[in-house]
């Protein structure tokens, strides 16, 4: 990765941007022009930096391939960057970890998220609507490191304890506490977006089941629900986007050993986890250690980009169906 | 003709915004058994509102108060011991713009029934689909294509698959806001054609703005005005010798715009 | 003549089958979903009196009062002496280790002996607070017996306020990484908001071919939903080994987050934009002004509310942040508070999490503290944006 590199980008677009706006600028005052041109120059910036970002992790990510195999870490179940006994990259029980704990927070954030968005949008005068809505969303602002501390402080003594008194061994740091509390987190993003979907359902369908002698709830099962089915997919999608990328309450709460298990009471390392720990030792970007970071961050992006585009895609359906906007 | 009192409006009072407006005013009119009967009257008359009273439709606004006896059958459809959802199932509605559900032409039809536990899937539910789509001479059209989307059907067709939808049920009555107002021509007549044979079966009560339709097809009329019932008799009687001034003032506009 | 059965009084002809069963089924419904609402609401109200019962208490700290010998021998050459064997392991260190500073600064102290109010160890805060602690049975009498010679305070813990991180949970302070928290977000408010702001104003207003825009659209989408810990390898890869920022400091973790709260501010501006009526740019036109004129003088204002709120919001958001700035360096023990943006700085979230990982009982009533201060400024933040909202929104009412 080198600064020619980078400027590549930034004139590679400011260019294709130049031929297309040519003609339309060239007709006017001077400081209209360069008005102009800045404001393009801070929107051609504003686009590169999805590929500055890309081109950065792509750069180590291909760094660490050379030396190591791209198969093994895609297959591989041990990972340890321990240099003196040989370390390993094999990043599946990474991909474990975290699709453990991703699991865990979705087991928590659906139906709770969904459900609040029904009574938002279905049973909620507007006065109470106006008071939940905003309140609950004060969750998704709280500071990811005070979610991992309550999680550490609060949540993982009393999973602990309680597993003990079931007589299950469970570590201290686990899975279940920082999943729960990453529940905990998705939820309002869920509500938000299911609320805003619901309520775009035209109202003449609840009119008409309703004059079709259905009760409320048997309307939006049947009716509201399947209508707004793809609105709520994108907004599940958007939420497992999320819980991959969640960093800090699995750092606090979830351990840093790659660890080869479903069992959510043990503790287990995710991608996002991984990443910190590389940087946490020794400084030098060079070392395998901190490239398999890369890679790992190279995996993730391709991960939450995936998701996002799908979820997009559901969206777009969902406004096409029903003409709405306000997505 | 059959005189059978299915339906009687008595001293009926209706209030929207928490009772600062109000709709309707002491109404009271009898409905007869396998009669079409249309509500006319100008816009904001409270004919619509009417309607929906019939099916307690009007609980879902906020701020509506209703007071009066709506009987059908002997019973008091707004008594405490009565579930609006049933009052619902017993009578069902057409609206003013088709609005199928997103779903199949076959599921549009069967899913109310369904839930009702009036049919469980297979020959029963099929039968029913068949009869009820039969009935609005939509069958021979769609039963090729009854897993397509409802919305997938012309505007006539999804009207009338509407009415499918509502008569599965075997309602009692079956009420109609303005059904044909947002067709063209040809289905209208269609729409229209199904009426007159579905009151063999059934008691309908339509709202229409249309004075030909209502002449066409309604064996009773009755004319509101500023939520004032001004006059209800048969088809015949109002559109030959309105009785009200306001009545003979309406139909004469209504004619002389409609050429 | 067979007897006619009576009828039950509540039979008539609207009664169908299986409806209680089904109204019951709705009812549970909705108070299933009533009750969801109110346990996810719940979990506020958890957090905020979790946090708020663990971390009250660190704003009193304890002092004690103990005699103190202070001897030349004491200052040049072990300040540990000064205090008496007995209570040597319940004053602070931090005390102990800054009593030559302050008998050079009053040296009439020199070669007194009296009894003075002295900052406690962190262990005899706790013990004093009801809390955990690793006191011996013996050091426990000591202090019972201080307490009872009303020897022991708790004090305002202006320390906390006052200082930067220490190695002594009795003498750490957030102030440093308050400041560098102001440092950072100004850098990171520096990059983003005229970036974000003059992208939004030629996407909105000036840009025209609709699939370009769609793409823009879709990559700033994108880069909306890419995990903050990216931007953390970003800025690592480009600030620090291409450009050479420092690391650590205020100026590579305000570039990054503002990459980061690019897109919030990008998002809200266009809405904002967007929901000043056509009819105004129409008027502008109207009026003869062109596109500029227009824009600057007639649109901007009116949209003005909304982008600061979606700029203050996007501020609440990097000041939050935690996961990138921990690869770029910002959690190293940086007890000093910085002054330039190329000094090592630690940040408020960070140093949350730096206390959070500490083993003593003081850290984390300390960490607890940090929480309310942090939660403080995110709730003094979003009033802001909603008053700004509420009172503008009124104003500029064209609907």
């Amino acid at each position: 990765m080198d600064t020619v590199n980078i400027v590549m980008i930034v004139i590679i677009f400011a260019v294709l941007v130049y031929y297309w706006k040519k003609d339309r600028i060239d007709n006017r005052s001077k400081i209209e022009k360069s008005i102009e041109y800045m404001l393009i120059l801070s929107a051609v910036l504003s686009i590169a930096v999805l590929s500055i970002l890309e081109q950065s992790i792509l750069f180590y990510t291909s760094k660490f391939f050379d030396t190591h195999s791209m198969w093994y870490f895609f297959t591989g179940t041990q990972w340890s960057a321990d240099a003196l006994n040989g370390a390993k990259f094999g990043a599946v029980p990474l991909f474990l970890g975290t699709m453990v704990v991703a699991l865990i927070a979705m087991i928590v954030a659906v139906p709770i998220g969904v459900m609040s968005a029904i009574y938002l949008s279905e049973f909620a005068t507007a006065r109470k609507r106006e008071i939940y809505k905003p309140t609950l969303e004060i969750l998704s602002g709280i500071p990811t490191v005070v979610y991992g501390f309550f999680a550490a402080v609060t949540i993982a003594p009393v999973v602990v304890a309680f597993s003990n008194t079931l007589g299950i061994e469970a570590s201290h740091s686990n899975a279940l506490s920082s999943g729960v509390v990453m529940g905990i987190m998705i939820i309002p993003i869920i509500t938000s977006l299911s609320d805003d979907v619901i309520g775009a359902v035209p109202n003449h369908y609840r009119n008409t089941a309703l004059s079709l002698g259905l009760t409320q709830a048997e309307m939006i099962r049947f009716v509201v629900l399947p209508a707004a089915s793809h609105g709520i997919i994108a907004a599940v999608l958007l939420g497992v986007s999320r819980a991959l990328g969640e960093t800090m309450i699995v750092l606090m709460a979830a351990g840093m050993r790659p660890n080869m298990s479903l069992n959510p009471l043990e503790d287990m390392a995710t991608i996002t986890v991984t990443i910190v720990d590389a940087f946490s030792g020794d400084h030098d970007v060079t070392s395998d250690e901190t490239l398999s970071a890369f890679a790992l961050g190279f995996a993730l992006f391709v991960f939450t980009l995936m998701l996002n585009t799908v979820s997009i895609f559901f969206i777009r359906r969902f406004q096409k169906r029903y003409q709405y906007s306000n997505l | 003709m059959n005189n059978r009192i299915k339906a009687s409006v008595r001293d009926l009072n209706l209030w929207y915004d928490e009772g600062a407006k109000q709709i309707l005013y002491s109404i009271d009119m009898d409905i007869y058994a396998h009669q079409v009967t249309a509500l006319i009257g100008a816009s904001g008359c409270g004919k619509s509102s009417l309607l929906r009273c019939f099916n307690r439709m009007n609980e879902l606004i906020n701020g509506c108060k209703v007071r009066g006896e709506i009987v059908v059958d002997g019973k008091n459809i707004y008594d405490k011991d009565v579930s609006e959802v049933a009052v619902r199932t017993k009578i069902g509605m057409v609206f003013q713009k088709p609005n199928p559900f997103p779903k199949s032409i076959y599921d549009n039809i069967a899913h109310a029934p369904k839930i009702h536990g009036r049919v469980k899937r297979g020959l029963m539910c099929d039968k029913l689909v068949e009869e009820s789509l039969r009935r609005v001479s939509l069958w021979e059209d769609v039963k090729e294509k009854l897993k397509e989307m409802g919305t997938s059907l012309s505007g006539g067709e999804q009207q009338r698959l509407c009415i499918a939808r509502a008569i599965a049920l075997k309602p009692d009555i079956l009420l109609m806001d303005e059904p044909t107002s947002a067709l063209d021509p040809i289905s209208t007549q269609h729409i229209e054609e199904a009426i007159v044979e579905l009151k063999k079966s059934y008691t309908i009560i339509m709202v229409t703005h249309n004075l030909q339709q209502a002449k066409r097809i309604a064996d009773r009329v009755a004319f509101f005005h500023k939520g004032d019932l001004i006059e209800y008799n048969t088809s015949h009687e109002i559109f030959t010798h309105p009785q009200d001034k306001r009545t003979q003032e309406f139909i004469k506009d209504k004619y002389n715009q409609n050429g | 003549m067979k007897k006619r059965r009576r009828r039950l009084p509540t039979k008539h002809p609207f009664e169908i089958r299986q409806l209680k069963s089904r109204s019951v089924k709705s009812y549970l419904f909705k108070w299933l979903s009533i009750l969801t609402i109110f346990f996810a609401l719940s979990f506020l109200f958890i957090f905020v009196s979790n946090v708020l019962y663990r971390g009250v208490s660190a704003f009193n700290q304890t002092y004690i009062q103990v005699p103190v010998d202070i001897t030349q021998y004491a200052v040049t050459t072990n300040p540990r002496v000064a205090i008496q064997r007995d209570h040597r392991k319940l004053v602070s260190r931090a005390w102990v280790r800054n009593l030559p500073q302050m008998v050079k600064e009053t040296p009439t102290l020199l070669n007194t002996r009296e009894e003075m109010w002295i900052l406690a160890d962190d262990e005899v805060d706790q013990y004093i607070k009801g809390k955990s602690n690793k006191l011996t049975s013996k050091d426990r009498a000591i202090i019972d017996k201080l307490k009872a010679q009303n020897k022991i305070d708790l004090r305002f813990n202006i320390i906390f306020f006052t200082q930067g991180d220490s190695k002594m949970p009795e003498y750490a302070g957030f102030l440093s990484a308050i400041k560098g928290t102001v440092m950072t977000v100004f850098v990171t408010m520096m990059v983003s908001f005229p970036i974000g702001v003059m992208t939004a104003i030629y996407l909105e207003e000036f840009a025209q071919d609709s699939r370009v825009t769609q793409i823009i659209e879709i990559n700033i989408n994108n880069l909306a939903s890419v995990p903050p810990i990216l931007f953390g390898l970003l800025g690592l890869a480009v600030f620090i080994n291409v450009i050479g920022v420092p690391r650590s400091s205020a100026l590579v973790g305000g570039l990054t987050l503002g990459l980061m709260t690019l897109p919030i501010i990008i998002v809200s501006t266009r809405t904002a934009l967007r929901s000043v009526p056509n009819a105004i740019r129409e008027a502008g036109f109207a009026l003869g002004l062109n596109k500029f004129q227009m824009v600057w003088g007639n649109v901007l204002p009116l949209a003005m509310p909304g982008i600061m709120t979606g700029s203050i919001i996007s501020l609440a958001h990097a000041i939050g942040e935690t996961s990138p700035l921990l690869l770029i360096g910002m959690i190293t023990f940086i007890p000093d508070s910085p002054s330039l943006v190329t000094d090592a700085t630690t940040v408020m979230s960070a140093q949350i999490y730096t206390w959070a990982s500490m083993p003593q009982g003081a850290y984390i009533e300390r960490t607890s503290a940090a929480i309310l201060i942090l939660l403080g400024v995110m709730v003094i933040l979003n009033m802001i944006a909603i008053m700004i909202r509420s009172r503008f929104s009124k104003r500029y009412n064209y609907e």
